[in-house]
């Protein structure tokens, strides 16, 4: 059944090529753990991608219930909580997920750095994955004032004073993340919220498109 | 034992498949099931809610009953105003009609357009209905106006309950 629906479709618009490009590529011996166990370093990268995929789902979902305001936010996050069924599971994907992805990244740019993967000719490949990296922490800090609790608004307090610390731009940047110059409030909630469903995971994407073009491109970087 | 030889490909195939498949499942049917939980959760059926308003106050012509009552919806718990058209028929029974119009949902008034007395108006389309909330034809309603449910307390104070099917437009 659905061979005969995926020879349909493949006859008409000829995906096989396509697919192969995509999925179908040989795996070096050397970062193959049923070779060698110890080549499950090579996965890191792989389950960073799996666990964003969870928190882009989970964070769709969350969106159902979520309201990005001041009156409104902690009793949405309440609600969605307590009152709606698997609200804990899918919140807790959410907020488990976000440490996740950070660990998982953390550990898949040690494996870069400690097997040399960033040397010539990949170094723009490091060079997006760092930047990557900045995105997801920046997704980190929008996300942590969503909930609007005491925690999160403090946390963001601080955040937006380091911010403010920089030399010279210092208040234009605080005014920017916060969108007032004295009030943590109102403005700066929608703010976060705009940032961190829309402008970072946008930003997310095209990283990651570039960051999966170029290894393909460039084939996984050689045994020790 | 059967004939068909399971190949080591196949066998890889449909195991991968299977537990790729599961775990998914496992990922999306939470996030599916706190999507839908709307859909799945009861109605709880409501209260009467008293209007103030005595039942001496009423006639045979229909007039607007405003009544409040506290509407939780989800996280967010406000005062919502709601109205009746409400008479006494000709055995004394009281009459509540609610004035959500069975085209599309606008609010329909007693004589609300002046060329047409003794008729509920919808300003929307031209909808009309007569008195018991029969629709008339040949304008846009396709069914009659529905009716509160309703009781007088005690004191003589008319209460209205959930909103039900007309029952008395012939």
């Amino acid at each position: 059944m659905l061979n005969k629906i995926y020879d349909w479709v493949d006859e008409r618009l000829d995906i096989t090529p396509m697919w192969r490009d995509i999925a179908d590529h040989e795996v070096p011996e050397h970062v193959n753990p049923a070779h060698h166990f110890s080549a499950f370093v090579y996965c890191f990268g792989g389950l960073t991608f799996f666990v964003t995929v969870i928190q882009i789902l989970s964070g769709m979902f969350l969106t159902m219930y979520y309201v990005p305001d001041i009156e409104n936010a902690w009793r949405s996050v309440y609600y969605l909580q307590n009152e709606v069924a698997f609200g804990v599971i899918v919140r807790g994907m959410h907020h488990w997920g976000a440490s996740l992805v950070i660990v998982m990244m953390f550990l898949h740019t040690l494996r870069v750095f400690f097997t040399g993967a960033y040397k010539k000719p990949r170094e723009l490949n490091w060079v997006v994955g760092v930047l990557i990296f900045f995105v997801m922490l920046g997704l980190g800090f929008t996300g942590y004032l969503l909930p609007w609790d005491m925690k999160a608004l403090f946390a963001t307090k601080v955040g937006i004073e380091i911010a403010a610390a920089t030399p010279l731009i210092g208040e234009q940047i605080r005014v920017l993340l916060a969108g007032d110059p004295n009030i943590l409030g109102a403005q700066t909630l929608t703010r976060f919220f705009a940032i961190h469903v829309f402008f970072l995971p946008g930003a997310l994407l095209g990283l990651m498109a570039a960051h999966f073009i170029m290894i393909r491109k460039q084939g996984i970087s050689g045994p020790l | 034992m059967s004939n068909q030889r399971v190949s080591r490909r196949q066998f890889l195939n449909y195991t991968l498949t299977g537990v790729g498949g599961f775990m998914a499942a496992g990922m999306l049917m939470p996030m599916v099931r706190f999507a839908i939980d709307p859909v799945l959760t009861a109605e709880a059926g409501g209260d009467f809610i008293s209007t103030g308003t005595s039942i001496d106050e009423l006639s045979d012509v229909p007039t607007r009953v405003d009544f409040s009552y506290e509407q939780v919806d989800a996280w967010y718990t406000s005062e919502v105003t709601n109205t009746a058209w409400v008479y006494l028929d000709e055995s004394q029974n009281v009459i509540a009609l609610n004035p959500t119009c069975k085209h599309l949902g606008c609010t329909v008034s007693w004589e609300g357009r002046e060329s047409d007395p003794n008729r509920f108006f919808c300003p929307c389309h031209n909808g009309l209905y007569e008195k018991s909330g029969k629709n008339v034809p040949g304008t846009p309603p396709t069914a009659p106006l529905d009716m509160y449910e309703t009781r007088v307390s005690d004191d003589g104070i008319l209460q209205l309950g959930q909103v039900v099917p007309n029952t008395i437009a012939k």
